[in-house]
Order: structure tokens, then C-alpha cells, then sequence
């Protein structure tokens, strides 16, 4: 007699989901390389290269150079954004915990801002150094920096209070937005463009030395998060009872917390604010498979990725031939989606 | 399992002054007394959840010196309160239990667990749309499948209850000891804390009597279970074994077993 046999046993289902969710990833993958301003076809790009005809030089570069990296780019960034907001609301036990709340995205931002506004100050040397990638350096020390500070403050004798740390991240969020708005002040005309253009989040200007930059960060995280997967289901019957099923529960939540820090921050670096995607992945795929982080974590790094292309498309085609940035398109469907499923699955949330 | 010369403070008011106590595996050892005597917080200091000071032993090794993992295989703790976040279904918190411990291969084990505390047919359901006495049963399944078996390597394993019966109605109250008796019969040792003083003299083997922090009494429930002794800890008059005044109808669980 095994829960199969009864037809209630979620496992299998969200193995079923896993499959379709790959699938689905790569369909969209697909659809996106071949979706744009420019009428390069991929068929057509296949049929060349299987055929051995050279691409033409046009279709080289917009394939290539212009929409590979940002696929790649959509998908980290996706998944990254995805996975920190299921940790992270295994880690408090809360449905509505996320990067965004505790502060990890408002320390990026202000450090991403700052570089912004106040880069010009820094030393010639330093900044031949980190040339274009300036922002997206600060953006990520910023959000390092803010999840240890959060962590110190948050962490007595060994032990995180969950409470405390969610109240840190609301006090940091709001020093951070009041320091964000100094320099919104001190900004000149251009840097205003800039930084605002940088808040609404975009994956427009992805390039190969982004990918490269975010991959190795961002895959590490991913590859460590389902070791986290039974530590967090324990977390959920709450920490003493964690402790008592075996789990090591200190050593789980600063896992957690580093890998949240190092995939939000490298995410946020590379495409800017883009909200949501770590709220309503996870709730979505709650509702379909049941919150067992051991296939919530995979299930929601494919969905993410999935949705953020879906989302890119988006943004590339309502004002082609300009973009439309990322978050805003993310917020638009994130937003509505998210309140409709506190509207009527509340009781089930666990709130 | 043995705890020797506790002392713990919550704040800044000490809580356990000094307590020691014995429980043997084979046996049900029940902790009772007034509100705030600390038993709770005995039985927390005991699971390692809050510091204290002095030592704890199971199976003669010092507990806070063993890895979460190895307390998991030996000993498994029921908590008082439990809500669970997100909405997991009965079998998913039942088999929570299953990952820790020697038992991890059987698939069949959390519905065993499950029929045992009278809640077969519910793996389906959403633990938190369970009532309160269920909440509690579904828990202590849990907690019986991480220690199916009383003994492993010639070694008895333990049950920590926290008021395992709080939430019951009577014929669940019955079902949980009954459960939790036959476990110390077949060699593994419970310790619960308990609140009803007439299950306590019915099922308890040993019973340490706790008031302001220090152990009043402890035995045998025919000689810690006494008027004396209870007036002492409750701080009010508590006859036992008198029958009620004519005409009031009264139970007593203890005549359970004689014929009706």
C-alpha cells in the first residue's frame, strides 16, 4: 500500500511537472531565439548551417551576439530570481518572504545607484578597471553586503530570529529607498535616465561577458539549493522540531542565506529590479505539487526561466521596434496573479 | 536517560532550580505538576532546545555533545503547539519523520503510523485543515515513525511527549497511552509531560511530581500520587481515591479495565 495506490501522492505529480516544465523551457527557448525586430528566422539559420552554407553576416551577429547571450541571460536571471524566492520563504516559514522584503535587492540597488551617480568620484584607475561593468559590480557587492549586515543584526548566539531579520530587511529596504532618493537628487539629467532605466530592470544590453559573469555564480547557487531541499521541509514544522527530525538547522539557514545572497545578487547586477518572479513561481507550483522543496526548487528554477522569457518576449514586442524593460512586464503579471491567488486560495497559504 | 542538576532561566527568572531526575527505558515516565513548575521547560532543556546548565544523558552519552542526525535515530520529540507552514498534506508531514533514523527504506511505515493513531484514511487530507486533536495525533505518527522500533543495536530508543493527550477527547486519550505504553513494553523508554493527573496514575511506571522548579516527589504513582503530596504541589486541597460526594456523577478512566 503506497500513497501512489491512493492517487494522492504529490511526489509523482510533480515529477510529471518537472518534465513538462523542461519541456516547456525549451519550446520557449526556441520560440524566443527565433522572436524579435530584426526577421532573422532560426529555421532558416538551421536549414543554412545543416545544409554547410555559411550564415549571412547579419544573421550571425543577431543570433549570436544579440539573442543567444540574452537567452542564456533571461534563464539565469529566471531561475536565480525563482529559486532565492522559494529559499527564502522556506527559510522564514512565509509565503510572502522574498529577496525583495529582507533587503537583498534594495542594498543592490542603492549600491548600483550609487555607482551611478557617485562613480565619477572613484579613482581613474578603478574605473578603467571595471570599465562597463561598474553597476553591475556594485549591484552585486550591495547585495552581499546588506544579506551579512541583515544576518549580523538578526543572528544572537548562533541562532537567527526570523522575526527579527524580516523587521531588519524592512528597516534596511527603507534606508536604502531614502538614500536611493538623495542621490536621485544629486543626479544630473543623464545619470537620472541611467539609474531609472536601471531600477525598471532590463535584459536589453545582455552580452557574453555578462553571461559569463553571472553563470558561474548563479549555476553554483542552483547546484546547491536542493541540498537544502529536506532541511527546509523540516523547517516548516519549525526550528526546535527541524532539529528533532535530524536536521543540522543552523547550518541549513546559513546556507540558505549565502545562496540567496550570491543568486540574488548576481541576478540583480545583470538585469536591474525585476520583481515578482520569486513571489509567484513558487506559489504557483505550491498550488500544483505541493510545497515539498524537493521538487519545488528544480520545478521552479525551469518556471522561472520559462516565465522570464515569456516575459522578454513581452517587453520586445509591444513597442517594437523599441523595449519596453523587463520589470515592468513582470509586475504587470506578476502582481494581479499573485493578488488573485491570495483572493482565493488564503486559507491554504498558511498564513 | 538521565538529567542531573538542571538549572535553566528564562529572562531572568531561573526556572528549574536544581533538578534531577531518571527515566528507564521499559517504562513510561510521566513529569506533572502546577502550571509554570517547569515541566515544559524540563522536557525543552532535556531535547536540547534552550541552554541550561548541567547535563543530560541518553543511553549514557552526554546529549549535547552528539550531532542533530544521531539524537534523531535514538529519540524522537512530539512538541505541544504545532503549525506547520505551507500546506502539506498528513502523508507529507507524517513522512518527514521518515528521512531520520534506521527505518528510512518502508514506504508503508507512515500508514501503519497513521491507523495507529486512529487517523487511517486522512494521508490524503491538508494538515492544516485538520482540527486540534488531530493536528496532535498526526504529529505523534510522526514522531512514532522516525522510532518505529523501541529498540535498534540492543538499544532502546525514546518518545518525548509534550502533553500527547492535551487536545484528545477520551477515546483518543485511551488510543495515544495505550500506543505509547505498549512502546515502553516492548523496550523503549517515554517520557511525557502530563496535565491529567487520573491517565498519569493509570499508565505512568515512574512520575516526577514538579513544583517551583524542583522535583517534590518521585516513584511510583501509589507513592507519589498522593493527597499529601499533590495538596503540597497544587496548593489546594486534591483527595485521591475518594469517591464523589452522593449524586454527582463522576469517571474514573482506572475502572477501564474492570467489566461494566
Amino acid at each position: 500500500m503506497t500513497g501512489a495506490a491512493h492517487g494522492f501522492d504529490r511526489r509523482a505529480r510533480a515529477r510529471r511537472l518537472t518534465v513538462l516544465l523542461a519541456l516547456l523551457l525549451m519550446v520557449m527557448s526556441v520560440a524566443s531565439l527565433g522572436w524579435g525586430a530584426a526577421g532573422t528566422s532560426v529555421w532558416g539559420a538551421v536549414a543554412d548551417l545543416a545544409a554547410g552554407r555559411a550564415l549571412s553576416p547579419l544573421d550571425r551577429l543577431v543570433l549570436f551576439d544579440i539573442r543567444l547571450p540574452r537567452l542564456f541571460l533571461c534563464i539565469l536571471v529566471g531561475a536565480a530570481l525563482a529559486v532565492s524566492g522559494a529559499l527564502m520563504q522556506g527559510l522564514f516559514r512565509n509565503p510572502l518572504a522574498d529577496p525583495g522584503i529582507v533587503g537583498v535587492s534594495a542594498g543592490a540597488s542603492l549600491a548600483a545607484i550609487t555607482a551611478i551617480v557617485l562613480g565619477g568620484l572613484l579613482p581613474a584607475t578603478v574605473l578603467s578597471f571595471a570599465g562597463d561593468y561598474l553597476v553591475a559590480i556594485a549591484a552585486f557587492l550591495g547585495g552581499w553586503a546588506s544579506t551579512l549586515l541583515l544576518y549580523r543584526v538578526a543572528t544572537r548566539g548562533g541562532q537567527t530570529s526570523v522575526a527579527t531579520m524580516l523587521l531588519a530587511g524592512i528597516a534596511l529596504t527603507a534606508l536604502a529607498m531614502a538614500l536611493v532618493g538623495v542621490l536621485t537628487y544629486l543626479a544630473d539629467d543623464r545619470q537620472l535616465r541611467d539609474l531609472t532605466f536601471w531600477q525598471m530592470g532590463s535584459l536589453a544590453g545582455a552580452t557574453w561577458p555578462k553571461v559569463l559573469a553571472a553563470a558561474p555564480i548563479i549555476l553554483t547557487a542552483l547546484a546547491a539549493a536542493p541540498l537544502l531541499a529536506r532541511g527546509l521541509n523540516g523547517l516548516a514544522l519549525g526550528e526546535a522540531a527541524a532539529g528533532h527530525i535530524g536536521i543540522p538547522v543552523q547550518r541549513v539557514k546559513n546556507m540558505a542565506i549565502l545562496t540567496v545572497a550570491a543568486a540574488t545578487g548576481a541576478a540583480v547586477a545583470v538585469s536591474g529590479g525585476i520583481g515578482f518572479v520569486g513571489i509567484v513561481v513558487p506559489h504557483v507550483l505550491r498550488l500544483a505539487s505541493g510545497p515539498d522543496h524537493h521538487t519545488l526548487l528544480p520545478n521552479a528554477a525551469l518556471l522561472g526561466a520559462s516565465l522570464l522569457l515569456a516575459a522578454d518576449m513581452i517587453a520586445r514586442t509591444v513597442l517594437a521596434p523599441a523595449e519596453l524593460p523587463i520589470g515592468i512586464v513582470t509586475a504587470i503579471l506578476g502582481a494581479p496573479v499573485f493578488l488573485w491567488i491570495l483572493l482565493r486560495r488564503h486559507g491554504a497559504m498558511g498564513m | 536517560m538521565e538529567a542531573l542538576n538542571i538549572t535553566a532561566s528564562l529572562g531572568r527568572r531561573q526556572i528549574l532550580q536544581g533538578v534531577s531526575a531518571i527515566a528507564n527505558p521499559g517504562e513510561l515516565t510521566a513529569i506533572a505538576g502546577p502550571n509554570g513548575c517547569g515541566k515544559s521547560t524540563l522536557l525543552r532543556c532535556v531535547t536540547g532546545e534552550i541552554p541550561y546548565s548541567g547535563e543530560v544523558r541518553l543511553n549514557g552519552m552526554n546529549v549535547a555533545k552528539q550531532t542533530p542526525w544521531k539524537l534523531a535515530a535514538l529519540r524522537a520529540v512530539q512538541p505541544q503547539t504545532a503549525e506547520v507552514a505551507f500546506p502539506f498534506t498528513v502523508l507529507e508531514i507524517v513522512r518527514l519523520g521518515l528521512s531520520a533514523g534506521l527505518s528510512a527504506a518502508s514506504s508503508t511505515l507512515p500508514f501503519q503510523a497513521l491507523e495507529a493513531v486512529d487517523l487511517a484514511g486522512f494521508a490524503g487530507r491538508f494538515y492544516q485543515d485538520l482540527s486540534g486533536g488531530k493536528k496532535q495525533r498526526v504529529q505523534l505518527a510522526r514522531v512514532l515513525v522516525q522510532v518505529w522500533q523501541p529498540m535498534a543495536h540492543g538499544k532502546p530508543r525514546w518518545l518525548i511527549l509534550d502533553e500527547p493527550v492535551s487536545a484528545l477527547d477520551i477515546g483518543h486519550q485511551y488510543t495515544v497511552m495505550d500506543l505509547v505504553k505498549d512502546y515502553a513494553r516492548r523496550g523503549g523508554g517515554v517520557v511525557a509531560v502530563m496535565h491529567d493527573l487520573n491517565l498519569t496514575a493509570m499508565y505512568a511506571d515512574q512520575v516526577v511530581l514538579m513544583q517551583a522548579g524542583r522535583v517534590l516527589a518521585d516513584g511510583p504513582p501509589q507513592e507519589v500520587l498522593t493527597a499529601e503530596n499533590l495538596s503540597t504541589a497544587y496548593n489546594c486541597r486534591v483527595p485521591v481515591s475518594a469517591p464523589a460526594p452522593a449524586g454527582l456523577p463522576y469517571l474514573l478512566p482506572q475502572a477501564r479495565g474492570t467489566a461494566a
